[in-house]
């Protein structure tokens, strides 16, 4: 029975894991061609590298058909409902730093807060007959987030992508997004919202709590945790 | 677990109580049209019902009440005044805590009659309480009309009332609002340095989106009347507390409002009505002197209760969810209507036969 671990199948955050495991002395490699998804784990046995897409992560830890998983922290809070009983973190990676943010246009002098953002939601819609619309992808932690400050009159539509560019096309007046240093949010003439971000999320690794733990690996997880220098 | 075949057969007995008492049975899709849940209730009801999608007629929920098309049946061909029964499913996601049932019977009845709403209220309260009679529960009743009314008679801003009033529904939103008004709390952030520029909108960068130049200027102008207004006094702040904070018998408690009452005259309208109640509900034979109110009951369960709100708990079983609530909505035949200009007073209430089931289990049936 070996211990599957799932990683970021491409790009940055691949490559910044391999280099997080690496330095703490357990060697992530792809082998065979490079378009292949394949790889191994050199330095301890019982343990298979599974790559995948980052948003698919979250999802096969809360199956378990993972053991462990590195995703970003928004991914698994997005993605999973009540999310501390499928998972559990083991390592916050010090990398992907990424805010989840609110953001509205930079002409809305009038609004800085979300208690802004309420007050002109509800002119919106007594003006326009329909709710102030945040283009997003992360529908359940903006929805969360608006529901704990007492944020009304809001709808949330889908935007897989571009969602920047959502407020000039007129398909939303606002956003909720990642954002590491603001720079295209700027570009497109919005702002964020004043106050802490929505969430803080940076590359994490997780432990599955429903995968098979069974005692060959609980003791591969007992070496690999050793090595990595964290509590398991 | 009782079995689904019994709370239906339970569900069906408590139904007969209503049509004997003269409620036409009705019937409603399980699936219903998200457009209109989301309208009235926003986008908080996606993380309580059930989302599904239908190639051709879009996005439909799972129906998470009754209500919403109780009362649109009723608004397309209902006579008035109208008495309605009704029983089955009832659809909620269960996001946090995965204890609690997502898929559960319900039995209802609701009434339509704009002649004599108090009496509708009682007799509401009195036929769900008959029903449950074998059962000892507790009841707790509340107002929301007399909060309504006591935020109303506020003397401040017209604005300062209308952003209390839609929040009147969020307690905590609520409270951080009046907090402010009343100069408690300090402006959110940035909006002193806004109103201190001669124009705000200055340098504001392109104007993009929906949301326009005038629209923007609007609230400017509002926000620089608020910041010019006084405070709410400490005074009224102290008695809308008192208000909230009201948890007695409904005998008491009429008492202690006629004694608010004489600091906050708004709300005497509201009182007379919440006496004249309490004799229609003593006339059925329900035992005010022992109904428990409380002020802020309602506020939490359901947006668009209005007036008249009660419940019936287990009080040796705090583990399970209240057996009946209900209340009245006028405000939500408001919004339902507003299209063709119709809005029909309502009050009604629902009751979970698989919790009347689990408290009978055991005991005498």
């Amino acid at each position: 029975m070996t211990l599957k671990i799932g990683v970021p199948s491409k790009g940055r955050l691949m490559e910044k894991t391999f280099d997080w495991f690496g330095a703490r002395g357990v060697e992530l490699a792809r082998t065979g061609s490079d378009r292949e998804y394949a790889a191994a784990v050199n330095g301890i046995d019982g343990i298979e590298l599974v790559l995948l897409s980052a948003g698919e992560i979250p999802r096969e830890l809360a199956a378990g058909r993972i053991h462990l998983g590195v995703t970003g922290s928004d991914l698994v809070r997005e993605k999973l409902g009540s999310w501390q009983d499928k998972v559990s973190e083991l390592a916050l990676m010090g990398f992907g730093h990424a805010d989840l943010i609110i953001a509205v246009p930079k002409c809305w002098v009038d609004v800085n807060t979300l208690d802004d953002l309420d007050a002109a939601a509800a002119a919106f819609r007594a003006q326009h007959g329909f709710r102030l619309r945040i283009a997003t992808k992360f529908h359940r932690l903006i929805r969360d987030h608006l529901r704990d400050h007492g944020v009304a009159d809001y709808q949330l539509v889908d935007s897989q992508g571009a969602t920047e560019g959502t407020v000039k096309n007129e398909t939303a007046e606002a956003v909720a997004d990642i954002t590491s240093t603001g720079e295209t949010l700027r570009a497109n003439h919005l702002k964020i919202l004043a106050g802490k971000p929505v969430h803080k999320s940076q590359a994490t690794l997780f432990k599955s709590r429903n995968a098979d733990w069974n005692e060959a690996t609980r003791a591969t997880l007992k070496t690999l945790t050793g090595k990595l220098g964290l509590q398991s | 677990m009782t079995d689904k075949a019994q709370i239906r057969a339970e569900a069906a007995r408590l139904m007969g109580v209503f049509e004997a008492k003269g409620a036409t049975a009705v019937e409603a899709d399980i699936l219903q049209p998200a457009g209109t849940l989301l309208d009235l209730y926003g986008e908080d009801i996606r993380g309580r019902a059930f989302v599904t999608h239908d190639p051709i007629r879009g996005e439909a929920m799972l129906r998470p009440d009754f209500t919403v098309p109780v009362v649109q049946m009723h608004m397309a061909d209902g006579a008035e005044p109208a008495r309605y029964t009704y029983m089955g499913e009832v659809f909620r996601a269960q996001e946090e805590s995965t204890h609690r049932a997502s898929e559960y019977f319900q039995v209802g009845y609701e009434v339509f009659d704009r002649d004599a709403p108090i009496e509708a209220d009682a007799e509401v309260f009195a036929f769900i309480q008959d029903a449950l009679s074998p059962l000892s529960l507790r009841a707790a009743t509340g107002d929301m009309g007399l909060l309504l009314a006591a935020v109303r008679g506020l003397k401040t801003t017209d604005r300062r009332k209308a952003a209390l009033l839609r929040h009147i529904w969020r307690p905590r939103r609520f409270r951080a609002l009046l907090d402010r008004f009343a100069g408690r709390a300090p402006l959110p952030e940035g909006r002193a340095a806004m109103l201190a520029k001669d124009d705000p909108m200055q340098d504001a960068g392109p104007q993009i989106g929906l949301r326009s130049a005038a629209e923007i200027a609007d609230r400017i102008e509002a926000l620089r009347e608020d910041a010019a207004a006084a405070p709410i006094s400490v005074q009224e702040v102290e008695l809308l507390d008192d208000l909230l904070g009201l948890r007695e018998t409904t005998v008491n408690v009429l008492s202690r409002l006629r004694d608010i009452a004489v600091d906050m005259p708004a709300i005497a309208d509201a009182v007379d009505r919440l006496e004249a109640r309490a004799e229609a509900l003593y006339q059925r034979g329900v035992d005010v002197d022992n109904l428990d109110f409380e002020g802020s009951y309602g506020r939490t369960s359901m947006e668009y209760y209005d007036g008249f709100v009660f419940g019936f708990y287990a009080e040796t079983r705090p583990d399970l969810p209240p057996v009946a609530t209900g209340g009245r909505y006028d405000a939500l035949t408001r919004v339902l209507g507003r299209a063709k200009g119709h809005e029909i007073p309502a009050v009604g209430g629902v009751i979970r036969p698989e919790i009347v089931l689990e408290l009978t289990a055991g005991g005498a049936k």
